[in-house]
């Protein structure tokens, strides 16, 4: 069970570049469920999950999971928690490491890290066979620096490094974004394998309504820093991609007319 | 032979710190200044312990540690109160100066009549020549240089073979990542600023340990003699580099070894050849920045030149 609770965050308080990136977003997210987050750009999506991951501290607001309260704990204290994968396809893997290193690290998310030797035969034969679910040919180029691999590669390994431990929240940032659409599919695909064989929690920004109508069990959608719906259960299951622009329009038009509103009073007030 | 015996023994010496800068220049990718000032330290806190009558092995420990400590404190100063990188090193290499005249409390001390870290290799190699010479290659050799040798030679072995060992193991491992990619540690659980003051630490302990070893083999500890280690150390890492390719941990260790010891030779012939000592770091820098500069230039030599032979095929096709 993942609580968020009244998040904010400000960048630039009280400086003419001000912006309100979070204004108070309340999420909870029950054991299992795979919840999608859609909004416009700038709305305040990877601020979000930043905050929950720990990228910085909010100005107010806790972040709970199962009931421990996070919020001060530092990004890499999360991480035994939290498995995340990023927009970048670089951001996710060590380039100038192996693909087995990059692997090995992920074995130990989150956990003390020893003298033993990283890279055992034992250990090998593991990462061989979880490689190898990824269906890329993958498991041959173990050896490889993973910089060397394509973007689609790096993501689909990303992840599989995110979820190696079962994490109890995982984190997606468009992380299809950024591929060509083939490797993005492919990778969207993985996604949601994964999640529904490990049974994740899951946290996903998508830019897809596509991928937002088929995916999740909970979609959320934010606008200005704030959730301005949620749509879950039969609704979710009724829900089509023409729905969620529907939505948006509604959203944008209402704001219209609060500035509209606002527009009146500045002349009148003048 | 002497000056092919001493550059080697200076080379295996020099190429601790050699290592040292490559962990903090390449692996943790810190620009560390620390280095010019540690080296001293390590010289001059061994050489003092030594005329104190500290067991050798003690007194170049203790070097290695007083290294680490002025490592600790850079990394520090750059995790901790968010000073930047160079500017941290500057600081400790600075402050570095006058604790090591401090340290010493003058600006040389002489070793030549201490015990040195070679004296039980001198001692088993001297039973077994029969005398204060002995053959090498054919070559007629002191002994007290070739237990010198055999000692750096055997330090530099188990150094070597330690952080081989070291940087695959699963802390090791996520040190080179925390340099690689900071995001990424910090996503698997490992605060990569802890990193850095640990690698920082490791790096200036070796940069300590070869001014303990250095000051031994010298038969001095001066207060000058860590001025441009850095771009020494730059430099053998440069050449490493061009001699192996720097995939595994274990190669790239080897290369920075081989490229010390080949830097030194080629520093001892062209001393030999007449080049005056005191040119010796105005050489390296320019060596360096060559190294640094001429593959991007000439990568961009190369795309101009392409480009202009395809503008000259382009005007002349229609
Ligand atoms: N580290 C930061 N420093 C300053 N401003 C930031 C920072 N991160 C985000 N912002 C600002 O906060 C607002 C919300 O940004 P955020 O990245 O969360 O949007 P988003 O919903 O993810 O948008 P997109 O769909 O473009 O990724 C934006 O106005 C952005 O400029
Ligand atoms: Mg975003």
């Amino acid at each position: 069970m993942i609580e968020v609770r009244d998040i904010r965050k400000t960048f630039f308080a009280g400086t003419a570049n001000e912006v309100r990136a979070l204004r108070g977003v309340s999420l909870d997210i029950p054991e299992g469920c795979f919840v999608a987050v859609i909004g416009t750009n700038g709305s305040g999506k990877s601020t979000l999950l930043n905050a929950i991951a720990g990228t910085f501290a909010p100005d107010a607001g806790e972040v709970r999971i199962d009931g421990r309260d996070i919020t001060r704990w530092s990004e890499s204290r999360r991480a035994r928690l939290i498995g995340r994968v990023f927009q970048n396809p670089f951001a996710g893997t060590a380039a100038g490491m192996t693909v087995a290193e990059n692997l090995a690290i992920a074995m130990r998310r989150g956990q003390p890290r020893g003298l033993g030797i990283a890279l055992s035969r034992r250990v090998r034969d593991e990462m061989i066979e979880r490689v190898r679910t990824l269906k890329m040919g993958l498991e041959t180029r173990l050896d490889n620096p993973i910089g060397t691999l394509s973007g689609g590669q790096r993501q689909a390994l990303t992840l599989l490094m995110a979820t190696w431990l079962k994490p109890r929240l995982l984190l997606l940032d468009e992380h299809t974004a950024a591929l060509d659409p083939k490797s993005a599919a492919q990778v969207a695909e993985l996604t949601r394998q994964i999640i529904r064989r490990d049974k994740l929690t899951a946290l996903m920004v998508t830019h897809s309504m596509q991928q937002a109508v088929e995916l999740p069990d909970v979609i959320v959608m934010m606008h200005g820093g704030q959730i301005v719906r949620q749509v879950a259960g039969a609704e979710r299951e009724r829900v089509r991609v023409p729905d969620l622009l529907a939505a948006f329009d509604h959203v944008r038009r209402r704001e219209q007319l609060d500035e509209g509103v606002a527009g009146v009073l500045r002349a009148q007030y003048r | 032979m002497t000056l092919v015996m001493g550059a080697f023994t200076i080379g295996l010496i020099l190429s601790l710190l050699t290592i040292g800068v490559w962990l903090a220049f390449r692996v943790l990718r810190f620009t560390d200044i620390t280095v010019d000032g540690s080296l001293t330290l390590g010289a001059a806190v061994a050489a003092v312990l030594l005329v104190r009558g500290a067991p050798p092995w003690a007194a170049t420990l203790a070097g290695a540690a007083a290294g680490g400590v002025a490592g600790f404190t850079t990394g520090m100063l750059h995790t901790r109160f968010k000073i930047q990188e160079l500017l941290s090193g500057i600081l400790v290499m600075t402050a570095l100066y006058s604790v090591n005249l401090r340290v010493m409390g003058r600006s040389n001390v002489s070793l030549l009549s201490t015990k040195s870290i070679a004296d039980p290799a001198n001692r088993l190699l001297t039973a077994w020549a029969g005398g204060d010479s002995l053959l090498l290659f054919g070559w007629r050799v002191p002994v007290s240089e070739a237990a010198m040798l055999l000692t750096v030679l055997a330090v530099m072995a188990a150094i070597g073979l330690l952080l081989r060992v070291f940087l695959v193991t699963h802390f090791g491992t996520a040190l080179r990542a925390a340099g690689d990619n900071a995001q990424m540690i910090r996503a698997q659980g490992v605060d990569n600023r802890h990193m850095q003051v640990f690698g920082l630490c490791c790096a200036n302990a070796l940069v300590g340990l070869a001014g303990a070893l250095l000051a031994q083999y010298q038969g001095f500890a001066d207060v000058q003699m860590g001025i441009g280690m850095i771009v020494w150390g730059l430099a053998s890492v440069i050449i490493g580099e061009a001699l192996v390719s720097r995939v595994t941990p274990g190669l790239a260790l080897a290369g920075a070894v081989m490229g010390t010891i080949l830097f030194r030779l080629l520093i001892a012939i062209a001393l030999r050849w007449g080049l005056n000592p005191n040119d010796l770091k105005l050489v390296t820098a320019l060596f360096v920045f060559a190294a640094l500069v001429l593959p991007g230039q000439a990568k961009a030599w190369c795309a101009r030149a392409r480009r202009l032979a395809d503008n000259r095929k382009g005007r002349g096709a229609p």
